[in-house]
């Protein structure tokens, strides 16, 4: 009788498997060719969305709404990138005997200003995640380092960035490194206690699962707490993400080094809308290609993840 | 309650519970009473149902044996060593599926060995072996999140038998199957007990599948549950269950359900409504 029953659920399976199997294959085409159309479609609203946006302040220019010394219109500060591209060289800009003309061309100096900013930013946001994760593991993992810790790490979440600055200054300097504290110390106060949230809502089922495994207190932490957590993290990474961008910019604009905020301090000095529209302009470009790249990471990492979105739109 | 009692039971079983109580959040507002004085002996290679009014504490009862709670009265012995904490030799299948979603099937099924540190070419070999039995074999490679409720919880069950337990703790494993597919699992279920001779805990609300299942029935009563009735069925496997015997059966566990059945459902109305 065994025999017979474990054939037949066999056969069942089998059975109910190939036509599933073939209309996901069907459907996974399907899905291919459609996820084409999908990216070609996304890139199409994404150029809709910003010319509407630029349409809109070139007609309230060409209405005399707008007025071009204050609020020129993306075809002005944009036509002349040559001219403004020169004001990104705040690498130099001090420098006694180096004339505005010398040193490298325009393009080349939004470039080297761009990828400064973007570096320290991408330091800052490294540091502060490794950190932040760390020490919400270890929160949760030693009940003394949580009673140590956690209060100081309560009391310093709610001040503000700015009055960080001072403290960075003197610790640091100029240069990167002042920039990058300022973006570590912005994010990761909030980061830890978001870690710890994390971990608190893990499952239940899922600790009691690999406790009955015979898991160990560090394997269940390894294997099953830090997977879970992983999405909720990348989530709160990327919301952090603009947070670093904005204090990135006041770290700059404030004497720590030179980049893109050294441009708006420049551009505010000089009364140079045009220049401040522009670095406007490059920021969007680079936090939104940031990410764009930190969200196709998530992807990756978190393959398992279905799409909500996706979910959603079915409202 | 006394606190150190002389364990005088035959230190073969499988599981010995004597005098045991949870009540939980206990010494604060909250405190609540799910369990009180069970006793209770179980045998290697028995297979034993838990049948009771919904909160009564079935659930609660496979989380002490399990190790995954402590017992705020009395004590709890497994092959006369006593619970304290879980080991792979009591394994639980939760109520709800709980596979890990970052895991293919194979790996959720192979979890056990690889915290061991087993090789990868074993723990594939062992994994297919357990889905082999709940024929899922062609979906080691899926994620659970691809598969349907049904085939899930038989993921679950290869995952538990893939630790060779002596001790199955099954808490309402096929409560979301439907009427074909649960008689299947409890005919492969049955053949599993057999050929691995562990002892079988499987909580469930069908009076049906208890009486396909067990050697023993546990009849709880509504919270703080106790044990009321302990009934054998000694029909002879495989069963018939439209036989009279098996209809006698039924009958007689249906009375003895529906009293405590009510009596749950007044007292939560109670609790629901603040008097
Ligand atoms: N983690 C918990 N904390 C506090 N109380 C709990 C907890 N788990 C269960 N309880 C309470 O203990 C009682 C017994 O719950 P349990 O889950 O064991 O019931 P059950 O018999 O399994 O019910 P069901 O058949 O509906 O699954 C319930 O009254 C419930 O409210
Ligand atoms: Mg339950």
């Amino acid at each position: 009788m065994a025999v017979v029953t474990r054939d037949g659920e066999a056969g069942v399976a089998a059975g109910a498997s190939r036509p599933a199997a073939a209309t996901r294959l069907l459907g996974s085409r399907l899905f291919a060719s459609m996820a084409g159309l999908d990216w070609l479609a996304k890139v199409w609203w994404t150029c809709l969305s910003i010319s509407l946006f630029a349409g809109l302040w070139e007609l309230c220019w060409a209405m005399g709404w707008a007025d071009p010394k204050l609020l020129p219109p993306p075809h002005i500060f944009l036509g002349n990138i040559a001219e403004q591209g020169r004001f990104f060289n705040t690498a130099t800009r001090w420098q006694v005997g180096t004339s505005m003309t010398e040193g490298p061309s325009a393009f080349e100096s939004v470039l080297i200003t761009g990828a400064a900013t973007t570096a320290r930013v991408f330091a800052g946001l490294v540091i502060a995640s490794v950190l932040a994760i760390g020490v919400g593991v270890l929160v949760r993992y030693y009940r003394f380092f949580d009673r140590l810790v956690l209060p100081t790490i309560t009391l310093l979440s709610p001040v503000s960035p700015i009055a960080w600055l001072p403290v960075a200054i003197f610790l640091f300097g100029i240069g990167n490194a002042p920039a990058i504290f300022m973006v570590v110390v912005a994010l990761f106060f909030h980061m830890v206690l978001a870690t710890i949230n994390q971990i608190d809502t893990v499952k239940t089922n899922f600790i009691n699962v690999a406790r009955t495994m015979g898991a160990s207190k560090p394997q269940i932490y390894a294997r099953v707490i830090v997977p879970a957590i992983l999405p909720g993290m990348l989530q709160v990474l990327r919301m952090n993400l603009f947070g670093a961008w904005m204090v990135v910019l006041v770290a700059e604009s404030t004497g720590v080094g030179y980049g893109m905020g050294q441009v708006i301090m420049l551009a505010r000095n000089t009364f140079n809308p045009s220049l401040v529209f522009f670095t406007i302009a490059v920021i969007g470009v680079l936090g939104f290609a940031f990410d764009w790249l930190l969200r196709m990471a998530q992807r990756r990492i978190l393959y398992w993840l279905p799409d909500t979105a996706e979910r959603l739109r079915v409202l | 309650m006394s606190s150190e009692i002389a364990p005088h039971f035959s230190s073969k079983d499988a599981v010995v519970c004597r005098g045991v109580g949870k009540t939980w959040a206990a010494g604060t507002k909250r405190a609540h009473e799910a369990l009180r004085d069970i006793d209770l002996d179980i045998k290697p290679g028995e297979f034993v149902v838990f049948l009771g009014p919904s909160g009564c504490g079935k659930s609660t009862l496979l989380y002490l044996i399990a190790g995954l709670e402590d017992a705020t009265g009395g004590q709890i012995w497994s092959f006369s060593d006593k619970v304290e904490m879980p080991s792979p030799e009591r394994s639980l299948i939760f109520q709800e599926t709980s596979l890990f979603p970052w895991l293919t099937v194979w790996q959720n099924v192979s979890f056990g060995l690889a915290i061991r540190g087993a090789s990868q070419e074993e723990r594939r070999k062992v994994a297919a072996e357990a889905l082999q039995r709940v024929g899922l074999i062609a979906a080691m490679d899926k994620r659970p999140d691809e598969l349907s409720g049904g085939m899930r919880q038989r993921v679950a069950v290869a995952r538990a038998l893939a630790m060779r337990p002596k001790v199955l703790l099954m808490d309402e494993p096929f409560a979301a199957l439907d009427v074909q597919t649960r008689a299947r699992m409890q005919d492969f279920l049955l053949d599993v007990w057999r050929d691995s001779g562990a002892s079988v805990l499987f909580v469930t609300h069908h009076i049906d599948e208890a009486v396909a299942l067990a050697d023993r029935v546990v009849v709880f009563t509504s919270r703080p549950g106790r044990i009321k009735t302990i009934y054998p069925i000694d029909l002879p496997r495989p069963r018939n269950l439209f036989s009279r015997e098996a209809e006698t059966i039924r009958i007689q566990l249906t009375e003895l359900l529906r009293d405590e059945v009510d009596r749950a459902f007044a007292e939560q109305e109670a609790f629901a409504t603040p008097a």
